[in-house]
């Protein structure tokens, strides 16, 4: 793979990351437990959009033929999107929402502290802007799980089933692929095997204060990078790609 | 200590030389009732708007459109939160309030129990919802209570973001092609007259507003503010396309002033009544998304209890 495709492709598994993100979160848009946590959770919702637009609109420029960042985010079909699986789940509780905001932004804030340092100006740029918000989603679904694992019966027993429902996603997040080949001895892209030990840590720490455990050798699911999506991608991008879909080149 | 004569005559004379209400002052009942009222009205109003603007969160058709409406919406939800906390200093709870709009005892305003049903809803819900919002919010913003009125000032800037904002969306489609002027038009079509009534009953029939003027509560009058989001608004329609739905409303040269067709005011009671296309689904949202997250809120309430419980024995041991 060439270096400019191979930057290409990591450049939308980014934005695809952050698009797919965002579009969950809003999902919780007048559907909070509390308004304040309505707020929270679209909040991050807008974070992430914000980041995804960035980074679309650099995959845009570097793909060179015309289209709009919009384009690439609204027209392209399931197995063109890079995301990673986790993301993709639907939202279920409160808690499970919480649980996926918890484990992605452990790893979002280690890949976006590593990818500052990046050759690729851009996107070390773009990592140095979003940082700063992942680490507040990191922090406050921190607070909130640690809340919920020493809350009542209740809400330890939803964290508890959250973390089992999700943790099976969180090996994906690791898996490399051509791209990351092509990149890392470039100093583009970052080699996802040196956060594991680092996120494995940050994430037990929480887990421990929250009195919750994983299950281990559960069966990990694996392929977001490469396009191997699980059924729920489908129908998101059904409903988020509607408009464009159904009145191509209109403009909004 | 004054008399009941005297602190009524203070309170008067506050109202009457343009001294604002603060929490601490002493008011009538019914003035605090009134307040009441009206501050949750308006809270409830805010949360439940975003349920209609929310129905288009996940189909925005671009980032940016995406963003914006999120923006928006969270707007509202702030609006919501500053409102309910100004309710607050009136002796009021937000759960009593929630309590209350979830019984029916307390309203929100009816516009929101119309369906957003095409993308073009959202740019009219901007421009003729929050822009109708924003003639009656300026006016409070004199309104005689100190915590609602620095909540109207502190609203109103941002209204006027989303007013235009909404209005961009409906000239880019009225540039855009025929569906999308097609949809424009439509939603057009059915945010107009719910918005004019947004501004509630006649003078002669409204029953809040004499009172409520005198105690400079409300500022002016439901006709005066209705006829100025009229002349501002039918203009705003021609310079972009959109033909208004009235055929007879005319432009008096004299007064210069639309003059519109008679209000369908049957359509208003129905809707207030609770027979609108969407009051039942709005509030049992609400009522389902509360009673969904209970256990987050009792969580924290669990958990900050036992937070101070360990800081106890920490003391103790
Ligand atoms: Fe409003
Ligand atoms: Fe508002
Ligand atoms: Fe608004």
């Amino acid at each position: 793979m060439n270096t400019k495709k191979a930057l290409y492709n990591y450049c939308l598994r980014l934005a695809d990351n952050n698009l797919i993100a965002g579009q969950r979160l809003a999902e919780w848009c007048s559907n909070g437990p509390i308004l304040e946590e309505d707020l929270a959770m679209t909040n991050f919702a807008l974070d992430y959009l914000g980041q995804a637009e960035f980074h679309y609109n650099y995959a845009a420029e570097l793909e060179g033929k015309n289209r709009s960042g919009d384009e690439i985010a609204f027209t392209r079909s399931e197995r063109q999107y890079f995301n990673c699986l986790l993301l993709e789940q639907p939202n279920g509780d409160f808690a499970q929402s919480m649980m996926k905001i918890f484990l992605y932004s452990a790893f979002a804030k280690l890949l976006l502290g590593a990818l500052t340092h990046s050759q690729d100006e851009r996107l070390a740029a773009l990592a140095t802007k979003g940082i700063k918000e992942i680490k507040y989603h990191f922090r406050h679904s921190s607070e909130c799980i640690i809340r919920f694992g020493n809350g009542t019966e209740e809400s330890q027993h939803r964290s508890q089933f959250a973390l089992n429902e999700i943790w099976p996603y969180t090996a994906d997040l690791f898996e490399m692929n051509d791209t990351d080949q092509a990149l890392i001895s470039l100093g583009i892209a970052v080699d996802l095997n040196s956060l594991h030990t680092s996120w494995l840590l940050s994430v037990n720490e929480i887990l421990n204060a929250a009195n919750l455990s994983v299950i281990h050798n559960q069966h990990m699911y694996k392929g977001g990078y490469k396009g191997n999506h699980t059924e729920h991608l489908g129908h998101l991008l059904c409903e988020m790609q509607y408009l464009q879909r159904a009145h191509p080149g209109a403009i909004w | 200590m004054k008399t009941p004569e005297e602190r009524l005559n203070h309170f008067n004379a506050c109202i009457e030389s343009e001294v604002k209400i603060e929490p601490k002052d002493w008011m009538p009942d019914e003035y605090r009732k009134t307040m009441i009222r009206q501050l949750s009205q308006h809270a409830h109003s805010e949360v439940i708007g975003m349920q209609p603007e929310g129905n288009w969160v996940l189909r925005a058709p671009s980032l940016r459109a995406k963003k914006i409406l999120l923006a928006k919406i969270q707007d509202e939800g702030g609006h919501g939160l500053y409102l309910y906390s100004a309710a607050e200093t009136l002796g009021i709870s937000r759960d009593e309030m929630i309590e209350q709009l979830h019984s029916g005892k307390a309203k929100y305003s009816s516009i929101f129990n119309y369906p957003a049903l095409t993308w073009a809803d959202i740019g009219a819900i901007g421009w003729l919802v929050d822009g109708a919002a924003i003639v009656n919010q300026i006016s409070l913003q004199r309104t005689s209570y100190g915590p609602y009125s620095r909540a109207m000032v502190r609203i109103c800037k941002e209204e006027s973001f989303h007013q235009r904002q909404g209005y961009e969306i409906m000239t880019t489609m009225m540039n855009g092609t025929a569906e999308q002027k097609e949809m424009a038009q439509d939603a057009m079509n059915r945010w107009w007259w719910p918005s004019l009534m947004m501004f509630g009953p006649p003078d002669n029939e409204s029953a809040h507003t004499k009172q409520s003027m005198q105690w400079k509560i409300k500022r002016e009058s439901n006709d005066v503010l209705r006829q100025r989001f009229i002349d501002k608004t039918v203009d705003q329609a021609h310079f972009i396309g959109l033909t208004v739905p009235d055929k007879n409303m005319k432009f008096n040269e004299s007064t210069q002033q639309y003059e519109i067709s008679p209000i369908d005011w049957e359509e208003f009671k129905q809707v207030i009544s609770g027979n609108g296309p969407c009051n039942h689904k709005r509030l049992s949202h609400h009522i389902k998304v509360h009673k969904q997250g209970k256990w987050v809120r009792e969580a924290a309430l669990a958990f900050s209890k036992n937070q101070q419980k360990n800081k106890a024995t920490l003391f103790t041991n």
